[in-house]
């Protein structure tokens, strides 16, 4: 069974700064951690590599200093780390980045399984997971909840919709995002840890890897950012308290004066 | 001269703050409140490797260095002393003394494992009527044929409750002083081996402590550890080893007690202004900063000889002694910044203080030290 997962990472910190000319992330002085979906992804990943066998490979596309987050994941059990790094990629939205990690992981050989997190904390979108799994024309379950294993080159996994759940098989290749009720990630042991530092950690550039030119970094990123601003901050709800007839005429005078109802 | 930390120091620290920050720091208040000893979080420090950090890799350790076992015992201390506590006696005074000093069949037996968390150990030195005078034991060992029978009790022991094995020191030669002592792993279950738990402590409420009575204990000889009548020197190596994570774990605390202290006195406002902006109270502050700067450094400059293989006995003393005291001064000016909050259980502060007492006493007492300080510095012992 080989298990990739793809892992961010992202400050640590959920008020992240946007800088308003150039509309991306200021990262600079925020300390980095690995995205908490994708420690969950990671995981997932190492159960069923613990019971199904195999190995598990975590990649990454971002700056050199991207390597402490796969470590990290080495750290955990993770058997293999790649990252993907090259000057070319800066300014990649989510279609390059997906594009681009798609491309990287096919040059990596066979693969049975793909996990994502279900969305990264800074960005957001929840699209990198399910564009990878386009860009490589296999199936895709978000969202996942629960892993029930996988029998006959065929994963059963339960998916969180909004009504409540399905229950989706698929056969293998398949990709994966995975949500935080699918598992609780495990600390990095003592053992791991020392094994991270000395883990040799496999860097792609853009020239070890099969891209079209034009569809990569900014230049293959169709997102355009028209505009970034910081939302009012909500104003705190008024209490209204006393006796419950008196609370309740209060309440409807209120609502009717807001012209809510 | 280098005051950086290795990469592989930085990644165990990085590690160990994780780990305490997630399973120690939101449970020790609940642990110190139940005097409930902390099993999940200790079996998980044996899952993850953490008891082995500093044990031989051939034993399943880690096999890394000084500076990485003072490390775990700082951020185990900026959690919970008990857990400290509880490594420290598990590592140093047990697993450390038998890699050191046992067999090659004492250490297959035992420190697979100490290091792995399914075993636990303790160390039996101290008796009701013996403590800093501890060669004026009264347990003894006698021979019967292959083995040794135990008598006598030994007080105030640390996991004693817990332990599967014990290192007990007991008297094969009783006119002999401390050449007459000797050290025997003693396994729990043995006929005539017992502990009482010992509930009422001032701190560290987390750990367990323990009185332990043997009465008429058949040991067999293959347990002796080191040689008969070496015990003694043993006693006073584990103990280098010992304080060395006394003083670590001390400095942990201390800087949990200081890193609250900054965040309340910058949340509480009197007077108009946060009372951080009072000169006092910023005062208190940079008193404790370097209090503890100062007690950290003694720490890794005692780790620092133990790497190089240097015989470190005054250093580990003048940081266990310095850091045991430093602690308490520490906690006193932390609760002073909270103000009457800081005598409350609400905050972690009131704790800290409680289990900051034990450092002065446990592992020779703060006036032992300067004993043996002085020993070093004078060449003429005041011990009578
Ligand atoms: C116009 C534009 C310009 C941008 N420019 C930059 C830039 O210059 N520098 C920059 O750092 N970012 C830039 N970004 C942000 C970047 O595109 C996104 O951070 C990235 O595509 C991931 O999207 P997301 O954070 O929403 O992740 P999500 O889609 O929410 O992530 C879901 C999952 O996908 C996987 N995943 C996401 N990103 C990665 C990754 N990089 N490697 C491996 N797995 C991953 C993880 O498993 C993650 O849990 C830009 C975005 C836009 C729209
Ligand atoms: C919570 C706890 C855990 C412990 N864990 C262990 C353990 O795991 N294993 C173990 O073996 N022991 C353990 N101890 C015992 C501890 O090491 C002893 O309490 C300590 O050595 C002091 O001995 P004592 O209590 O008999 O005090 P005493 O020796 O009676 O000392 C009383 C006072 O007299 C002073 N004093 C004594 N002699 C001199 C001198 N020559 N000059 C100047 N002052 C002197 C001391 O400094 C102290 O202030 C533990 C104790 C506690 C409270």
């Amino acid at each position: 069974m080989e298990i990739i997962v793809c892992i961010k990472q992202v400050p640590d910190t959920t008020e992240v700064k946007i800088d308003p000319e150039k509309g991306t992330l200021i990262r600079d002085g925020v300390p980095s951690i690995v995205n908490p979906f994708d420690e969950y992804a990671v995981e997932a990943a190492l159960r069923l590599k613990a019971e199904k066998g195999g190995k598990v490979t975590v990649i990454t596309m971002g700056p050199p200093q991207a390597v402490e987050a796969l470590r990290k994941c080495i750290a955990m059990g993770a058997d293999e780390a790649v990252l993907v790094s090259d000057r070319a990629f800066a300014g990649s939205d989510t279609w390059s980045t997906s594009y681009t990690l798609a491309k990287a992981i096919s040059s990596l050989g066979k693969f049975d399984l793909i996990l994502c997190g279900k969305q990264a904390i800074d960005g957001d979108t929840a699209q990198v997971g399910p564009g990878i799994a386009e860009h490589l024309k296999i199936s895709q379950i978000t969202y996942v909840q629960k892993v029930f294993g996988i029998q006959d080159n065929t994963v059963a996994a339960e998916r969180g919709v909004e009504s409540g759940y399905e229950l989706i098989e698929s056969p293998l290749p398949v990709l994966m995002t995975i949500d935080k009720s699918c598992c609780v990630p495990r600390l990095p042991s003592m053992m791991g840890t020392v094994k991270a530092l000395k883990k040799e950690i496999k860097t792609l550039t853009v020239n070890d890897i099969n891209l079209e030119p034009g569809l990569f970094g900014m230049e293959g990123s169709p997102t355009r950012v028209k505009r970034t601003f910081t939302p009012q901050p909500r104003k705190g709800g008024r209490m209204i308290t006393g006796e419950m007839h008196e609370a309740l005429d209060e309440l409807v005078k209120t609502l009717r004066d807001e012209k809510i109802v | 001269m280098n005051f950086s930390y290795t990469p592989e120091q930085e990644a165990v620290k990085g590690m160990m703050e994780e780990f305490v920050a997630k399973e120690v720091t939101p449970y020790a208040a609940q642990w110190d409140k139940e005097e409930k000893f902390p099993w999940d979080t200790v079996r998980k420090m044996g899952e993850l490797g953490i008891f082995g950090t500093a044990l031989p890799e051939a034993y399943g350790g880690s096999g890394l260095d000084a500076i990485c076992h003072a490390i775990v015992a700082e951020e185990l201390g900026k959690g919970c002393s008990s857990l400290r506590g509880i490594y420290s006696v598990q590592i140093s005074l047990v697993a450390k003394t038998i890699a050191a000093f046992g067999t090659e069949e004492q250490k297959q037996k035992y420190l697979p494992g100490l290091a792995a968390g399914t075993l636990f150990g303790c160390f039996g030195l101290t008796e009701p009527n013996s403590g800093s005078d501890a060669a004026s034991m009264l347990s003894t060992a006698v021979e019967d044929g292959d083995s040794y029978i135990l008598n006598g009790n030994k007080m105030w022991i640390t996991n004693a409750g817990i332990a599967d094995v014990a290192v007990i020191y007991a008297k094969t030669d009783k006119n002999a002083g401390p050449k007459g002592i000797t050290a025997f792993l003693v396994d729990r279950g043995l006929p005539g081996f017992s502990t009482k738990d010992i509930h009422g402590k001032l701190g560290l409420k987390a750990s367990n402590t323990a009185e332990i009575i043997m009465d008429n204990v058949r040991v067999p000889k293959t347990n002796v550890l080191g040689s008969v009548g070496k015990g003694f020197a043993i006693a006073m190596s584990t103990l280098d080893n010992g304080r060395y994570t006394v003083a670590a774990g001390c400095v942990g605390s201390a800087q949990a007690a200081l890193d609250y202290a900054k965040k309340y006195a910058k949340e509480r406002n009197q007077f108009g202004k946060p009372i951080a902006a009072h000169q006092l109270v910023q005062q208190l502050i940079a008193d404790m900063a370097v209090d503890i700067e100062c007690g950290r450094l003694l720490v890794y400059k005692a780790g620092h000889m133990k790497n190089l293989g240097q015989k470190s006995t005054k250093e580990v003393c003048m940081a266990k002694y310095y850091c045991s005291e430093m602690v308490n001064r520490v906690a006193y000016k932390a609760v002073q910044v909270f103000g009457g909050y800081g005598f409350s259980d609400e905050y972690p502060v009131e704790r800290i203080f409680r289990d900051a007492r034990i450092n002065t006493l446990y592992e020779g007492t703060s006036q032992i030290q300067q004993l043996i300080i002085g020993n070093f510095e004078l060449g003429m012992s005041a011990f009578v």
